[in-house]
């Protein structure tokens, strides 16, 4: 099993999640996040107090598949998320050791 | 001729009516000025009553919200409260001794206590001051300028000093530094009222000096003696909400128009001369403001927009009884213009912090706008001071009385000094009783939780 880890755009999060509905994925943890890769951040101004925020609104989705279905899983989120400018995100992946169904105790993929 | 019997037919009864009823032609004139004073006291007590409403709906939530939105959210409820707070404990000080020690007469620089516990003020009026709307309304109208004042002072002491200490010197400030003002500008006798023999005849329509200077020059020294808040130039402190703001700030806008125009205290072609200017000059500082700006920082802000608003009400305040609209708009333009230059250029240069500017705003445009007074007032909007035969007598630069522009630096150096001095004074003496600044810990954590021991937003719950 992979947990895959997607962060991106906030305005990209309905394309995504349509994307992975269209092959089958509706299970899927969203929060909202700030933080910054190699993008800047922007300068706000209030009365000639200049702040420059460079902590941004992002979406971190996660969700845990099997080890089948992964390579496909990532490459729908990238490609569903991806507008080709700075700030577009990261995806990252790890491996899973056990998942548990908390209702009935079901084990491994059987529990996704 | 039988129209002539019917005419006579017709007119008898009436006549015979007109005789059973006799009154003297001189009764029946008592009768009819009777009927049209009273006409009048309606009128402009009811103008009077809701301009008093008006005032105070410019502390509360004007002030409240503009002024809560500009602090970071650990600091929203304490900021509203410094404005709310003063909506109580102003109004319990004015009714004990702050009316009568400023419009009792007395001396040029203080009232006396004929009116202490507003003894002898009732339905009657007070010719001194309005001849046709009962003194209680006077009073009243005048409580809210008194409450508006120090919640503007708040502004340069916002998220950093202790509740008590802000109480104590609040009423303190309005007995030492308010109260003396108001009596020498407005008050029967007071040294700088034009209207009623003072030594130095000054203009100020509606608090120019009385309000904005003097709150904006205490706040200027509050906010030296407190010192920055904490993390002042390395954390961010941007404003919580200017939502919030915006809104307090248009309720300030429709509220000044209680405070421009009801101090005509009539329902009179000056209130309305009044009104229009203040319009007319909160608009052209917007746009001034904004100008300056979007070409200094290639933005225009919101904030800005409002700022320069307020900053051109303020500069309208003693000038708006006395000036023509289109004076009016260029002393709003040019406050807006030199508000901005203020609250960014020399804020930043000098690095006090006056945390929501009263200063800046308050303190320089209700200078630029009095100042402007001397130049732009003239005869033709009010006629109301007159030579001993009783001549309207010409006023500003304009009316060819270029003397009263230096009266005006008079007036508005009086009340510089006395602000810096009466501020620093009552500081000194809160400071020695209670201390006035809150512990960097409860600075840290909020003055809303320190303070008042409760949260702005509890959205999860």
């Amino acid at each position: 099993m992979k947990k895959i880890e997607a962060i991106i755009q906030p305005h990209k999060l309905e394309d995504v999640k349509e994307a992975l509905k269209g092959i089958g994925i509706d299970g899927m943890t969203i929060s909202e996040v700030r933080g910054h890769g190699r993008q800047k951040g922007h300068k706000e101004v209030y009365r000639g107090m200049e702040y420059q925020v460079d902590l941004l609104p992002k979406v971190k989705i996660e969700m845990v598949v099997s080890d089948e279905r992964s390579s496909e899983v990532i490459q729908t989120v990238v490609r569903s998320a991806r507008t080709g400018k700075i700030g577009d995100g990261k995806v990252f992946v790890y491996d899973v050791a056990e998942a548990i169904r908390i209702r009935n105790d079901d084990r491994g993929d059987g529990a996704l | 001729m039988p129209y002539r019997v019917v005419w006579a037919a017709l007119l008898a009864p009436a006549l015979a009516l007109a005789q059973a009823i006799p009154p003297s032609t001189e009764a029946r004139l008592d009768n009819l000025e009777a009927a049209v004073k009273s006409a009048q006291s309606a009128g402009d007590n009811s103008w009077m009553l809701v301009s008093a409403a008006l005032v105070l709906m410019m502390t509360g939530p004007g002030l409240a919200l503009f002024y809560g939105g500009l602090v970071r959210r650990k600091n929203v409820l304490s900021t509203m409260m410094h404005s709310f707070i003063l909506m109580a404990i102003v109004t319990v000080v004015w009714a004990i001794a702050g009316y009568s020690l400023a419009f009792g007469e007395g001396l040029p620089f203080l009232g006396d206590l004929r009116y202490l516990f507003l003894n002898n003020v009732g339905a009657a009026p007070n010719p001194d001051y309005a001849a046709t709307i009962p003194q209680q309304t006077y009073m009243i109208y005048q409580l809210m300028f008194a409450i508006i004042t120090p919640a503007l002072i708040s502004g340069a002491f916002a998220e950093r000093m202790k509740f008590s200490a802000m109480l104590l010197f609040s009423v303190l400030w309005l007995f030492i530094v308010y109260v003396p003002l108001a009596h020498m500008v407005w008050g029967k006798g007071g040294l700088l009222n034009a209207f009623s023999g003072g030594r130095i005849p000054c203009f100020d329509f509606a608090g120019g000096t009385v309000v904005h200077v003097s709150s904006g020059v205490s706040a200027l020294v509050c906010a030296l003696y407190l010192g920055k808040r904490k993390g002042f130039g390395s954390d961010q402190m941007k404003p919580h909400s200017l939502v919030l703001s915006v809104i307090g700030a248009c309720l300030l806008w429709v509220g000044w128009f209680g405070f421009n125009a009801g101090s005509a205290l009539a329902a009179s072609p000056l209130a309305a001369s009044a009104f229009v200017a203040t319009h007319f000059a909160a608009a052209a500082a917007t746009l001034g403001w904004l100008l300056v700006e979007w070409l200094h920082n290639g933005k225009p802000s919101v904030l800005g927009a409002i700022s320069g608003a307020v900053a051109g009400l303020v500069a309208i305040t003693p000038a708006s009884g006395f000036v023509k609209p289109f004076p009016a708009m260029l002393i709003g333009f040019v406050a807006g213009m030199v508000c901005f230059f203020m609250v960014t250029v020399v804020k930043s240069k000098f690095g006090y912090d006056d945390a929501l500017d009263a200063f800046g705003v308050h303190g320089i445009g209700g200078s630029v706008g009095a100042l402007l007074t001397g130049v732009f007032a003239t005869m033709a909007v009010n006629d109301g001071l007159k030579n001993s035969a009783g001549k309207s007598l010409p006023l500003g630069l304009i009316d060819g009385q270029p003397g009263q522009v230096l009266n005006q630096v008079i007036g508005v150096a009086i009340s510089w000094g006395l602000a810096i001095v009466g501020t620093l004074v009552v500081l000194k003496i809160c400071d020695a009783l209670i201390g006035v600044r809150a512990s960097p810990e409860q600075e840290l954590e909020g003055l809303d939780v320190s303070m008042h021991g409760e949260e702005g937003y509890n959205l999860e719950t």
